[in-house]
């Protein structure tokens, strides 16, 4: 008798999960099918790191993405629909990350989603978007990992991470022989935006006879870079290639550097001097003079998309074109594109704008063109490397690019 | 591996090993007298950073000069914090809740640092920042043998205070048993009260070290509470040499592993020693065994 009760109760409870599943995928599916109300808004649905070990470059994603938005409504928004972002913060956590798209999704029913910062974010957040038929569409998670979980329904409108150093590889190695230096040190944080892009570096290094003194890999919770960077500074490397995310890293090896009487006639480091002023802000002007980033977008950019968000984000923030975080046009660049897949496909169904975007068309950002492969990499963007030269930050290479300035080698002493 | 490098690995231990004791000996202060685990610590270091960059860049005061001000602000919002929160805490589980609680006033301080001064990461410079000098052919970089320094006056005038004077007397006793402490007059509300500021105040010197030696945020916190926790549990809750000792011991272990096998490896290893003596010495290195009553 009390089984059979049970077997009732399992089978109610299995109809009704199953009821319920049934009405949220329906309504997931009429969420994100397009049909929007002439008048209604389109929701966009983020999750940001608005705090944690990302919060810097989260905010700056959100001055991008809000940028867009406001700019795309000044005229017309998007097919007509005011767009309004819902933008909910995972201080930094790739477990939150998930339970915020999950909510924005099937809670808040949004129209469309943007990618949260950074690589170790994007994987999670995209698997989530996935499940419900969602395109990621986003512009901080170029890290081979992200392409290798090879979901049909990433975007990643930036330069794919693996190659950012090749410029700079490419023209230290084709320095004459006397002014080439003779040996480099390889030393990175262990996250998949840094890691997977010395080694690239390494290689053509080492080809042109550029002699590798240490490769170490420090873990990404590391609140003590000293003993690190004097480990650097002890082998003497002509050349340092720096796998950071962050300016507090970038600083803490300048800084060590610098107490050490140690200073490489190149330093690169993949993030941190891209953060405009920022970076100068905590380094001291006169201390980046020399320090090299790899990018694919800076405020100088000749691009005529980028003039204009320069310009309206000076006019809404303020500061020079220098001052602005390369991360506001990664950020944009998201909005630029989906918003000619919007267009092209005539309305917000997810699943083809997928399609529109695995179709190979060539699209347009403020970082220069955007077309992707089958892997949802960005194919067409060219890799630039950045310098600061006192306070300006300039582009370097490649070499034969006519926006390019002459590289401020060897990298000056330090000035505190 | 060179010679050198190991050398620098074992000064920059003790130099920063004991600017993290400064940071966790308010920790386990506030827990020895209190029993509350004091979340919250993280944030207060760069509160006292944030100060510090402040009082440097508005009035120009040298930062260790700006000490004499900011000390005693973070002892007044330790007070604050500790009459607001702290002292509604009671009963068997206000240990447990005094994580929730102090994690809710690191949450609220965190974002009005970051409404305040935005994300952005900064740091104090001042002319011995990025300086260093050559002694025995090794360089010894000025601030941290300034925080070193620091650190031993300022240990030490706590070891003073908590030895030598009746007040310290009070708060040992309250260290040892707070009932017992309390039946024989001593006030044990009033010595939690000063002991949550003095707890909090020590803070501002670790603070100001730490805004010196790193770029900062409000987020800085996460990862330094992690590390004064573990700091505190391998020296013994609520033993001031305790945190000493593994704060020193703590830091030299990861940079001498980082420098002869890999950094990766740093924490790994600091935890597989944590465990180690947790078998073994369940309470800590300095640890009391016998758990107090309240």
């Amino acid at each position: 008798m009390k089984r059979k009760s049970t077997v009732r109760v399992l089978a109610a409870t299995t109809v009704a999960a199953a009821s319920l599943i049934t009405m949220a995928a329906a309504s997931t599916a009429s969420a994100s099918s397009g049909g929007l109300a002439k008048g209604a808004p389109v929701n966009i649905g983020i999750s940001l790191s608005l705090s944690g070990d990302f919060s810097a470059d989260g905010q700056a994603f959100e001055r991008g993405y809000q940028l867009w938005a406001k700019e795309q409504n000044a005229s017309g928004g998007l097919l007509g629909h005011k767009i309004n972002l819902i933008i909910k913060s995972d201080a930094s956590s790739p477990t939150q990350v998930v339970t915020n798209y999950q909510d924005l999704i099937s809670q808040s029913h949004v129209q469309l989603v943007f990618g949260p910062f950074s690589s170790l974010l994007t994987v999670p957040a995209a698997q989530t978007a996935e499940r419900f038929g969602y395109a990621m569409v986003e512009g901080a998670g170029g890290a081979p990992s992200v392409f290798q979980a090879h979901l049909s329904n990433v975007f990643d409108v930036s330069l794919p991470v693996a190659n950012d150093l090749m410029p700079f590889a490419t023209w230290i190695s084709s320095l004459p022989k006397g002014q080439r230096p003779t040996s480099a040190y390889y030393v990175t944080s262990n996250d998949p935006f840094t890691e997977p892009q010395l080694p690239v570096a390494q290689k053509i290094m080492s080809k042109a006879g550029i002699k590798s003194l240490g490769f170490t890999v420090f873990p990404a919770e590391v609140t003590d870079y000293t003993s690190i960077a004097d480990k650097v500074a002890a082998a003497k490397a002509q050349v340092v290639v720096l796998g950071s995310v962050d300016v507090p890293t970038v600083s803490a090896f300048m800084q060590a550097f610098e107490q050490a009487h140690y200073n490489p006639k190149a330093f690169i480091a993949t993030g941190g001097p891209d953060q405009g002023a920022a970076f100068l802000k905590a380094v001291g002007a006169k201390n980046a003079s020399g320090m090299m980033v790899p990018n694919a977008w800076y405020g100088g950019s000749a691009n005529k998309l980028s003039k204009a968000m320069v310009a309206a984000y000076i006019k809404q923030y303020g500061g020079t074109p220098a001052d602005i975080n390369s991360d506001v046009a990664e950020a944009y660049s998201v909005g630029e594109v989906m918003t000619q897949a919007v267009q092209a496909t005539g309305g917000f169904d997810n699943a083809k704008i997928i399609a529109y975007l695995h179709s190979g068309k060539v699209m347009s950002s403020v970082q220069g063109p955007v077309k992707f492969n089958k892997l949802g990499e960005n194919i067409d963007p060219t890799a630039f490397t950045f310098q600061w030269q006192g306070t300006q930050f300039v582009q370097v290479n490649p070499v034969n690019d006519p926006n390019s300035v002459k590289v401020l080698f060897p990298k000056p002493a330090w000035k505190s | 591996m060179s010679g050198s490098a190991l050398t620098y690995a074992i000064i920059d231990g003790v130099l920063t090993g004991s600017v993290y004791a400064l940071m966790a000996t308010g920790l386990t202060l506030i827990f020895g007298v209190m029993d509350i685990i004091n979340i919250a610590q993280g944030i207060f270091v760069v509160l006292g950073a944030y100060l510090s960059y402040e009082i440097q860049l508005h009035w120009g005061i040298d930062p260790f000069v700006g000490l004499l001000i900011t000390i005693p602000t973070l002892f007044v919002v330790g007070i604050v914090v500790e009459r607001a929160f702290m002292s509604r805490l009671k009963g068997p589980e206000k240990t447990a809740m005094s994580i929730l609680v102090t994690y809710a006033v690191s949450l609220l301080i965190e974002g009005s640092l970051n409404m305040i001064f935005s994300v952005n990461d900064v740091q104090i410079n001042a002319w011995y920042v990025n300086r260093s000098f050559k002694l025995f052919g090794v360089y010894f970089a000025y601030i941290y043998v300034f925080g070193f320094i620091l650190a031993v006056v300022l240990l030490t005038a706590l070891w003073a205070l908590l030895y030598r004077t009746r007040f310290g007397a009070s708060v040992r006793a309250s260290l040892a048993d707070q009932t017992a402490a309390a039946l024989i007059g001593i006030n044990v509300r009033r010595v939690a009260t000063i002991c949550f500021g003095i707890g909090t105040a020590v803070t501002a010197a670790g603070g100001m070290v730490f805004g010196a030696t790193n770029a900062f945020n409000a987020s800085s916190s996460y990862d330094l509470i992690s590390r004064l926790l573990t700091i505190i549990v391998l020296g013994g809750m609520g033993s001031l040499g305790g945190a000493l000792v593994a704060s020193i011991g703590m830091v030299m272990l990861e940079d001498v592993v980082g420098v002869v096998w890999s950094p990766v490896w740093s924490t790994m290893t600091f935890f597989i020693v944590l465990v180690i003596v947790l078998s073994l010495r369940p309470q800590g290195l300095f640890g009391k065994q016998l758990a107090r009553t309240a």
